[in-house]
């Protein structure tokens, strides 16, 4: 007893922090049944009920700010799990170490840049007198302004993180392809099998197990569209196809303070996003046999 | 191995350099451009006429950046940010994942633990009781906003608790045989083994906080608290979003915003990352490969 008084001892300062900082807003979440005033508290604040949450269906806002989240979120989940299998592929035929690694360390870099500085660059880049429409205008095509467009806005979102994203996320993919025998591809080869039926036959039924256990666990992630990226290249003009939960709730809680709507759309993403991840975390122990803890 | 050697097959694995150069390229791009940019004549870079290399050579943006007394306060403001909250990251991770790593049998409350540690990785309460809390609690404005609402890495902690599972256990029992404490045990046997693996994620922390903008933005009102990223995303992108202004706003702004001063003002804010990533790619590859090993 006395050794195991040691253990809480240095368990303590860090529950502490988590009491403070995650469980005390989860009691302080009971402002979503409230019409929470400022001046009176949480504790002195009038019950409302669900009207927070029937007001949330109400309003045009929310139909579109749920599609929006989840459209982005599911497009960027199937690109962020498709590029970089290509990628490992493409890198894993490389016999050169050098260029190899040359290469890995290139393509890794962007994943640990922020936001901010990358939405800067890309904000100039498709600016509507950025480089890229230059590029357009010498092949006689007419100048679009990117960021403004409902049409592009999305899809810029998705390049863009890709962009950022897919080199680290081949990691996964390599260190799965270290682990085959080569004398797998030694007897495809004698088989007669060329390179891409080696892919076929070999490479792709390794990465298969990892393949499956990424897409289980990105089920917890089609709520999470990426506040941080949204929130530094869109404006009012792009609501219409890139405001997202989390930009939304940004908005209406603490630019027009309305603390009881905005505390009753995070809190249903919460749960949502809570039951999701434990759906993907259950599939992902059954399937792939994967626990994180 | 068997290579093929056809004419064919050469063809293909020359391509194959072809494309990897190119991907790899376009991944350095855009901020190979952006210090071309920051290089440039003020005049050219207004006029969009840099692409690869910077138009009229010079220094100026950085010689007038070193007389921009908010880029620094800023920037001090990040240093401190990552030396307080790296450190702290730090001394929650390890003495948090030691206990934890515990077998439930010898340490009857880790499981206990362990439910609540990953109940609040997985549940949050959302944005606005957040940031009342850190309200309530009178911290806007000061530094322990920026590093003590994120103290516990939770992810963090797991990943380093698995990799201590994986310490043999006849190390422990001979250490415990001479009659070392858990203190003695995690500081002079655990971490000590374990040094690639702290350095991993705490690498990971710093660059975290260094990267973080969102909270500087919501919880300083005084623009002189704020960290760099938040500073240069007020600067940057704020500005790009000239929906809300009227065509006068815009101009005016126009004139004051200088393209190659904030171009270089990113590339300063870039160079602690560049600086640290070296170390980052040593570890990294390593350490999420350590994480993911599964009892």
């Amino acid at each position: 007893m006395k050794k195991n008084m040691t253990l809480h001892l240095m368990l303590l300062p860090g529950m502490a922090i988590l009491f403070v900082f995650a469980i005390l807003p989860m009691l302080g979440a009971v402002i979503a049944f409230q019409d929470f005033n400022p001046a009176l508290g949480v504790t002195r604040s009038p019950w409302s009920g669900w009207a927070n949450f029937t007001f949330m269906f109400q309003i045009p806002d929310s139909k579109q700010v749920f599609t929006n989240t989840l459209v982005i979120a599911c497009m960027k989940i199937i690109s962020g799990l498709v590029v970089p299998l290509l990628f490992a592929l493409l890198l894993n035929e490389m016999r050169l170490a050098w260029f190899k690694k040359s290469v890995q360390t290139i393509v890794y870099l962007p994943h640990f840049l922020s936001w901010v500085i990358l939405s800067g660059i890309v904000l100039d880049l498709l600016s509507y007198d950025g480089i890229i429409n230059h590029i357009l205008s010498t092949f006689g095509l007419n100048p679009i302004m990117f960021m403004s467009n409902n049409h592009w806005f999305r899809w810029i979102l998705v390049f863009t993180d890709t962009w950022k994203e897919f080199g680290f996320n081949t990691i996964i993919y390599l260190a799965a392809l270290t682990g085959i025998n080569p004398s797998l591809y030694e007897a495809a080869a004698i088989d007669g099998a060329a390179r891409m039926k080696q892919i076929r036959h070999v490479t792709l039924p390794t990465l298969l197990p990892t393949i499956i256990l990424l897409a289980t666990l990105a089920i917890g992630n089609v709520l999470n569209a990426g506040f941080d990226q949204i929130f530094n290249l869109y404006n009012p003009l792009v609501y219409e196809s890139g405001d997202i939960i989390d930009t939304y709730v940004y908005r209406t809680g603490l630019i027009e303070q309305q603390y009881g709507l905005a505390t009753a759309i995070g809190l249903m993403k919460s749960v949502v996003s809570f039951l999701l991840i434990i759906v993907s975390y259950r599939l992902a122990y059954k399937f792939a046999n994967y626990r994180i803890f | 191995m068997v290579r093929a050697q056809t004419w064919q097959a050469k063809l293909g694995y020359g391509s194959l350099f072809v494309i990897l150069g190119i991907i790899s390229l376009l991944c350095l791009a855009p901020i190979w451009y952006t210090i071309a940019v920051s290089l440039s004549e003020k005049s050219a870079a207004a006029a969009n006429a840099v692409t690869l290399l910077p138009v009229g050579f010079n220094w100026s943006s950085y010689e007038k950046l070193l007389e921009d007394q908010k880029f620094f306060t800023a920037f001090g403001v990040s240093l401190q940010r990552v030396a307080l909250g790296g450190l702290l990251n730090f001394l929650m991770t390890v003495l948090m994942a030691y206990p934890l790593s515990r077998e439930a049998n010898k340490f009857r409350s880790r499981n206990v633990y362990m439910w609540i540690l990953v109940f609040t990785m997985l549940f949050s309460a959302g944005l606005i009781p957040w940031y009342m809390v850190i309200q309530k609690l009178h911290l806007l404005d000061t530094m322990w906003a920026l590093v003590l609402p994120g103290a516990v890495p939770v992810f963090n902690v797991i990943l380093l608790m698995n990799f201590f599972r994986g310490i043999p256990k006849d190390l422990e029992e001979a250490a415990a045989m001479d009659g070392a404490g858990h203190l003695y045990m995690l500081f002079k046997i655990f971490i000590p083994i374990s040094l690639p693996a702290l350095a991993t994620v705490t690498l990971f922390s710093i660059v975290g906080h260094w990267n973080s903008f969102f909270d500087g933005l919501i919880l300083m009102n005084h623009s002189n608290n704020y960290p760099l990223q938040t500073y240069i995303q007020q600067l940057v992108v704020q500005i790009n979003d000239m929906s809300r202004m009227n065509p006068d706003e815009i101009k005016q702004i126009m004139q004051i915003s200088s393209k190659t001063l904030n171009a270089a003002k990113i590339v300063i804010s870039m160079i602690p990352i560049l600086i640290v990533y070296p170390f980052l790619q040593r570890f990294f590859i390593h350490g999420i490969v350590l994480g993911s090993v599964k009892e």
